[in-house]
């Protein structure tokens, strides 16, 4: 029976971030995958910010199989009849280093986990873990098919259902008011027909988010990002909202109907859909985060709650990579003490609250609570999208006059009521 | 699920390979259960239907996106979920 320094379970951005971190610094470590290949059951919407992890992996990115930067970025409040769009670019986002970039999980991760294996990695695919091994209190390892399998610490990065952080007591079951559902399609497009639709220069890219309509003015939005030759486009939904008894939504249906609006169609014509694919996303934020870590075990990434919705966009694989790589730092804290126990691992905790990981939770710990507010879904979209119907409109007789147009729809108990939401925002 | 989403034709395009022993199975008795209504809408495979006896049935696992959906959902009282076994089910190329 072989034994470890360290078995992760999950090749995802968690687990090879800090498998790379832990055999660069000389560790034996496992990595088990459930997968066929690492990212096979990895999603995203996606796009990564590069900025926060940059320095953690130093060298890596420039590299890395990234599709395209974002130079682009739009926002567009819809209701059922109508559209408006902010669009930002500029300079800044077309500098190097670039800040985001569109990203594709199954080749992404494949390649991260051949970046670990170069440091000495030991990754095994196809291999589901089913629980973990404890003796005397503490976690000594794992079963994965039968087989036993020993290390010093465990690390589990098993993704946002991460049934080995519940089996070893650290978090309860999930509520449904902490997770959205993510459902998207990624649509194979020409390179040249996705510059010349967005308006993009060779590798640039675009990030659109839409708000309103697509989900019924629910909690939630659908999203749209260019890659190098497709684009992945998707729809995201809270659970609870979705699953609510007086107005339930049939999720399926969502995103055909976002596919169908006049704005997208002609945005992904000619394309042929390549892949369907699901994944749910932590959105309790900083309130909801369970335990990172116990006797012998640590949890990094989605597997410990850590995505973000910041409002105008949600990070999430940011937090995977820089978890992963403080949850190393612990598990190389806790060697020299040659103590794998809460107290030393504990050291993982705080490298995270030092570093942006807590910092952006807590910072932005009533996100969720301000986003539940249905208005900014219905009420907003509608209201905008009314006024500039009225603005934009030539009748055949006289015009009305801007500043009775901006009244009629933006009344005293309307103002009233986006002062009082406007204090919810400023929490945030 | 609504007609107007060719579901199979979604889920043809993805790469499956089979799961011998299904991963997620409606706990016996459990099958009136209110909760478990919700999965007939949400689930992004439409694997779970409602029967003439107000049953929900959950008939293939085949297509399934394993994206855990149905366990936040209806809850693990009512399900018993797992993963699939290794190198089984979804198999995504892009991700």
């Amino acid at each position: 029976m072989d034994t470890f320094d360290v078995i992760i379970v999950g090749a995802g951005l968690a687990g090879l971030g800090a498998a790379y971190t832990l055999a660069g610094n000389g560790l034996e470590v496992l990595v088990l995958e459930r997968g066929d290949y690492p990212g096979a059951k990895n999603v995203t919407g996606g796009r990564i910010y590069v900025n926060p992890v940059r320095d953690l992996f130093p060298g890596l990115f420039e590299k890395a199989p990234l599709e395209r930067f974002i130079a682009r970025e739009e926002l567009t409040l819809m209701t059922k009849d109508r559209s408006v769009a902010l669009t930002y670019s500029g300079n800044e986002l077309r500098e190097e280093p670039h800040q985001s970039y569109s990203i594709l999980r199954a080749k992404f991760d494949r390649w991260l986990a051949e970046q670990a294996e170069e440091q000495g990695v030991m990754v095994l695919s196809k291999i589901r873990v089913d629980d973990v091994i404890k003796e005397n209190g503490k976690i000594s390892g794992v079963l994965a098919g039968g087989d036993e399998l020993r290390a010093d610490v465990v690390i589990a990065c098993d993704g946002v259902l991460s049934l080995l952080s519940e089996k070893a007591g650290l978090q309860s079951h999930p509520s449904p008011q902490n997770f959205a559902l993510g459902i998207k399609e990624v649509i194979s497009l020409d390179s040249g027909v996705i510059n010349d639709r967005f308006r993009l220069e060779g590798n640039e890219g675009a990030a659109h988010l839409y708000v309103g309509d697509i989900t019924q003015g629910k909690f939630g939005g659908g999203f749209l990002y260019t890659n190098r030759e497709s684009l992945s486009l998707g729809v995201v939904i809270g659970i609870e909202d979705a699953i609510d008894e007086k107005n339930p939504i049939e999720v399926p249906v969502l995103l055909e109907a976002f596919k169908s609006r006049p704005e997208i169609t002609p945005l992904i014509r000619g394309g042929n859909s390549v892949e369907y694919s699901a994944h749910i996303i932590p959105e309790g934020g900083f309130k909801a985060l369970g335990r990172f870590c116990g006797n012998g075990i640590l949890v990094a990434g989605d597997a410990a709650g850590l995505a973000l919705n910041i409002g105008f966009t949600v990070k999430g694989m940011e937090y995977a990579l820089a978890s992963g790589y403080f949850a190393a730092k612990a598990v190389l804290k806790a060697k020299e003490e040659k103590n794998y126990n809460t107290e030393t691992l504990g050291v993982y905790k705080k490298l995270l609250e030092e570093s942006f990981v807590l910092k952006d939770s807590e910072n932005f710990q009533e996100t969720p609570v301000v986003l539940s507010n249905p208005r900014f879904f219905t009420r907003y979209p509608e209201m905008i999208g009314n006024l500039m119907k009225d603005i934009y409109a030539i009748p055949a007789g006289p015009k009305e006059r801007l500043y009775p147009t901006l009244r009629k729809h933006v009344s005293l108990g309307e103002l009233w009521s986006m002062v009082k939401d406007m204090r919810e925002v400023m929490k945030i | 699920m609504s007609e107007t989403v060719d579901l199979k034709a979604k889920l043809g395009l993805d790469v499956f390979k089979p799961v011998a022993i299904p991963h997620i199975k409606i706990r016996p008795g459990m099958e009136k259960d209110p909760r478990l209504k919700s999965a007939v809408r949400i689930c992004p495979a439409g694997l779970y239907s409602e029967n003439e006896n107000g049953e929900v049935v959950l008939a293939t696992i085949d297509g399934c996106l394993e994206c855990g959906t149905c366990r936040i959902a209806c809850g693990i009282e009512v399900l018993d979920w797992n993963h699939p076994e290794g190198g089984t089910g979804v198999q995504l190329r892009f991700g």
